[in-house]
Order: structure tokens, then sequence, then C-alpha cells
């Protein structure tokens, strides 16, 4: 009797506003722009057929060649950057205390603030005329940060660390309080210290939660578009131009829209091949240990 | 005991440190600048206090309209947040009860929508919308919207029901509730801490969007508050004062949520990924 009504739950249709609306406005433009790609549309007219003309084009395009590399520097750059912040302060977040609660309010800020935003205030405030060059005058931090194509990069992945390292800090902290204070009272009486402990104890237990970081951080790298956008517009010149900048270019600008479509189904498959190969990088690692338990 | 918790405090707490120079710089900028005149913002050293602050920025930047920029934003944010939750409550609670094929393809496929890059199907989704003739609207930017929000909204809250104990189906089932009356007496209350997680989360998500806006929108009448931002830079120019005070008046609903639902907000960002 039980397993009967337990098999019959709810009626199906309470999943279906849910469902028309993710697969009309999600899941078929997914497939559109797979179709989009084998099309030449100008974004007014009617789409035409264009099989597999665009991607050549594509594929061929020195522009868009400089894009795939800026935006694979970025990606490492940016995991580079915001992994041993994001853990350092995950780790540091992670205990309780009354002055720890109000820092944690100052610290995730960022979270809070929309990408136009943090680029319009970064875009003042490192400012050669304006901003804290004129305030400190200290040489070093006297540049063209915006202005200078060898700069300008280093400049977009701090902003977007600025951005996300909060982001990541809460991953950490939520996988740091789930290791057991038993283990680190364990090392200490075996006389490990503390980077000991770090290295043999905090860094093995928060193995998953540096692959989902890794994960969300490297993936998420390929969608930097609205605070690219904002802050330089893809310039000076190319020099700031990534993937998902040069496929809104292609598309909005040069009212190239199948190309732009073919340029994001190349952002979906690099996207899906990476959590995929990252996934697996974890079920392997999963497994192997459970081999060893056995 | 006490000297192994001495040492990575001081490596942790200069990182800290570091760290909240590092984002109370910009912040402190900002808002130091909003005060400024136009005068003293050429004049002056950038990161000093301003010598005369005045509010002229701020007027500037209400009489530009802000107010209707404000309202859409939170028509859009509203409306997607309260129809996001309503259908992804009705979703969740079907993958959860259910144990039947259809329901576990329905809760594979929006996991499958958590990888789907928003910046990836924006070219189709503004082909959709120009079709449907809904281009520079309000709602063009609130169902597309919806649909994104929904498969985290549905993955999170599926997650949060799974632990409510069977025995309280059971009884609501012999008490003779049907679906719906099951759904409101009992769903809604027990996940609600996790609905009010999820709504602060995704409403943060859409009041910062920008792509959406960006594409989708034109005129002044449909624009909502990122998207006014960037247009200010523009309409402003050297103004940068007067920028800067747009941007701390578009964050102070936001801050004020923040400080209402803290502790909600923390759990809700990695609630979807905490595994």
């Amino acid at each position: 009797m039980s397993t009967v009504s337990e098999r019959r739950g709810p009626t199906l249709l309470m999943a279906v506003p849910a469902l028309v609306f993710f697969t009309v406005f999600a899941l078929a433009p997914l497939a559109g722009v797979a179709v989009l790609s084998l099309m030449r549309w100008d974004g007014l007219g009617t789409p035409s057929w264009a099989g597999l003309a665009n991607w050549p084009e594509v594929l061929g395009d020195p522009v868009t060649h400089e894009a795939i590399w800026l935006s694979v520097k970025v990606m490492i750059l940016s995991w580079v950057v915001q992994t041993p912040f994001a853990l350092l302060l995950g780790l540091l977040t992670a205990r309780r205390g009354r002055y720890r609660e109000v820092l944690g309010v100052l610290y995730f800020l960022p979270l809070l603030l929309s990408s136009a935003a943090i680029a319009i205030a970064f875009k003042a405030l490192l400012d050669p005329n304006f901003g804290m060059s004129q305030a400190l005058h200290i040489a070093a931090l006297s540049q063209d940060w915006l202005g200078n194509p060898d700069l300008v990069l280093f400049v977009v992945v701090f902003v977007i660390a600025w951005q996300f390292i909060p982001f990541h800090t809460l991953l950490y902290q939520a996988g740091a309080r789930q290791i057991p204070a038993v283990l680190y009272e364990a090392a200490a009486i075996d006389g490990a210290g503390p980077l000991r402990q770090f290295f043999s104890i905090t860094l093995p237990q928060l193995r998953y939660t540096i692959i989902t970081s890794s994960t969300l951080m490297l993936v998420g790298s390929l969608t930097y578009f609205d605070i690219v956008f904002v802050l330089t517009g893809g310039g000076p010149g190319n020099a700031t131009r990534l993937l998902p900048l040069d496929m809104y270019l292609t598309g909005f600008s040069n009212n190239d829209m199948g190309r732009a479509s073919t340029i994001a189904v190349l952002l979906v498959v690099v996207g899906v091949a990476l959590s995929l190969g990252l996934s697996r990088l974890a079920r392997f690692d999963r497994g192997s240990q459970q081999e060893g338990m056995g | 005991m006490t000297t192994t918790r001495t040492r990575p405090n001081i490596v942790g707490g200069l990182g800290g440190f570091l760290w909240l120079i590092v984002i109370l710089v910009p912040v402190y900028y900002v808002v130091v600048t909003s005060l400024r005149s136009q005068a003293g913002f050429f004049d002056g050293n950038p990161l000093a206090p301003p010598a005369n602050p005045t509010l002229d920025n701020y007027k500037l930047v209400l009489d530009n309209d802000f107010a209707s920029y404000f309202a859409n934003s939170v028509v859009v944010t509203l409306a997607t947040v309260v129809v996001t939750v309503a259908v992804s409550l009705m979703a969740a609670y079907v993958v959860v009860r259910r144990t039947d094929r259809a329901a576990a393809i329905t809760y594979k496929l929006f996991l499958l929508g958590l990888a789907i890059p928003l910046q990836a199907v924006i070219i189709p989704i503004y082909y959709m919308i120009t079709r449907l003739r809904l281009y520079d609207t309000l709602l063009a930017l609130i169902l597309p919207s919806i649909a994104f929000a929904i498969p985290l909204t549905v993955v999170i809250l599926a997650n949060f029901l799974r632990d409510v104990p069977k025995e309280l189906f059971d009884a609501m089932r012999v008490d003779g509730a049907g679906d719906w009356r099951t759904l409101w007496s009992l769903v809604l209350p027990v996940t609600k801490p996790a609905v009010v997680t999820v709504a602060i989360y995704d409403g943060l998500t859409v009041w910062n969007g920008f792509l959406f806006p960006l594409i989708l929108t034109q005129s002044p009448e449909q624009r909502v508050l990122p998207l006014a931002l960037w247009s200010f830079q523009g309409q402003f120019t050297v103004n940068i004062p007067a920028v800067l005070a747009a941007v701390v008046l578009s964050t102070v609903p936001v801050l004020v949520l923040y400080v209402l639902g803290r502790r909600h907000l923390a759990s809700g960002m990695t609630a979807g990924f905490g595994k």
C-alpha cells in the first residue's frame, strides 16, 4: 500500500511550469545557438542557411585566436590568484568569534555589488588623472593601468579576483567548518606544527572543495563579460577582448550573428569539456581512495 | 595546543588585514568621491575626505530619472523571484516525492541546466525576444531571467526537501490532503528557510544582472539600474562624482537586505555547491 502511493507522489503537472520556462528560454536557446552557428544573420532580417561556412571563418580569424589565447591566460591567472586567497580567507573566517562576524560583513561586500558598479568604481580609481595615483604619489602605483596594453590584462584579472574571491572564500569556509576538530587535536598531540597540519590535514580534507571551487572558477572564467565590457570594452586595441566579448562585438557591433553564434558554441563546448574533465578527475580521486580503503 | 594556534593566526590575520584593505580602499574611494563637488574632485587628494562635502551629486542623479530605473529594477527582480520560487517549489516537490523515471529525468534536466552559460545563449534569446515582439519591454528581461534562475532554485529546494521525513507526507495523505494542499500547508512551511535563502540569491543575481538588459532593452523607459550606471557614465562623462553617487544609490537597497538577511545569504551562496 505504502509503496504504491509512494510511487504515485504529486502529479507531474506541478513540474510543468518550471519545465516550460526552462525549456523555452534556456534549453531551446542552447539548441538555437548551434543552429544559428550554421546561419548568416545580421540581427534584423531573416537568418539564411550558411552551412559550415562560419566555422572556417571563425577558426581562421586572428582576432578570435587572440581572444581564445587571452581567455586561457585570464583563466589560468585567475585560478592562480584567487585560489590561495580564497583558501586562506576561508580558513580564517571559518573560526567563529565576535570580531570575525564584523569582518565577515566587510569581507563579503563585493558579492553584493553589480559587475557594472565594480567596473565603474575601479575605472575611476585607476584613472591616471583623478584616481589613486594622484593620492599616493608612489611611482609604482602611478600607472596608466587601463591604457597600457602590457598591464591591462593583469588589472582585469585583479578586478575579477576582487569580485569573485569572496564567493570562493564562502565555499572554503563551509568546507573548513566540516573538518573534524579531532584531527587537529590528534595531530597536535603527535607534535605536528601548524604548517604540517595544514598540509597533512587541511589540504587533503578540503580536496573536494578545491575541485568544486576550481571547476566553478575555470568554467566561470569563460563567462567574464560584464565587468570587462564596462571596465575596458576590450581595449586598449584588442588587449582585453576575451572570448565572450569577442562574441558580443562580432554579433552586436559587426552584426554578424552567425559568426558570433559559432564563437558561442565554442564557449559551450570548452566549458562542458572542462567541467566533465574536472568532474572525472574528482571521481577518479574518489575511486582510488575507496580502493585504498578496501 | 595554544602554541599551535598562534602561528596560523598571525599568517591568517595578516592575510585578512590585507584583504580588508583591498576591499575597503575602492569602497571608501567611491563613497568619498560621491560627496565631492566637481571642483573638489579636480583639485584635492582623491583619497582624502572631501573638504566641502556635498549631496549635489545625489540630487543630480535623482533628477535624472534614477527613481524610474530603480522602479524598473524592483519590478523585474520581484516578478522574477516570485515566479521562480513558486514554479521551482512545485517542481522540487515533484522530483523529491515521485520515484518514477519522469521525475528523475526532470531533475537531471535541471542539473544540466546549471551548466548552461547565459552568455553563450544570448543570441538565440535575442532572436526569440524580437520575434515574440517583446524587445525593449520589462517582460523581455523577466522571462529569460526566470528560466536561468530555475535550475539552481529547484536543486537547492529539492536538496532541502529530501531531508523532510516521509511520515509528514504520509500524515498529510491520511488527512485526505491533495497535492496542492500538501504543497501549501507542508512543503512551503518546512522549506521556508531554503526559500528565503534562494529568493535572496535569485534576487541579487537579477538585481545586478547586466547582459539581459544590455541586449534585450534599449529605451530609457525600460532601463534597469546596472544599465543605468553604464549609461550615466556616458551621460555625465567627466562628472565622475555623480556616476559614483549613482553607484552608491544602486547599492543601498542591497546593503540593507544584506544586513537583514546575512546569514541566509551566506548559506545560500554555497547551498547549491556545498557537496
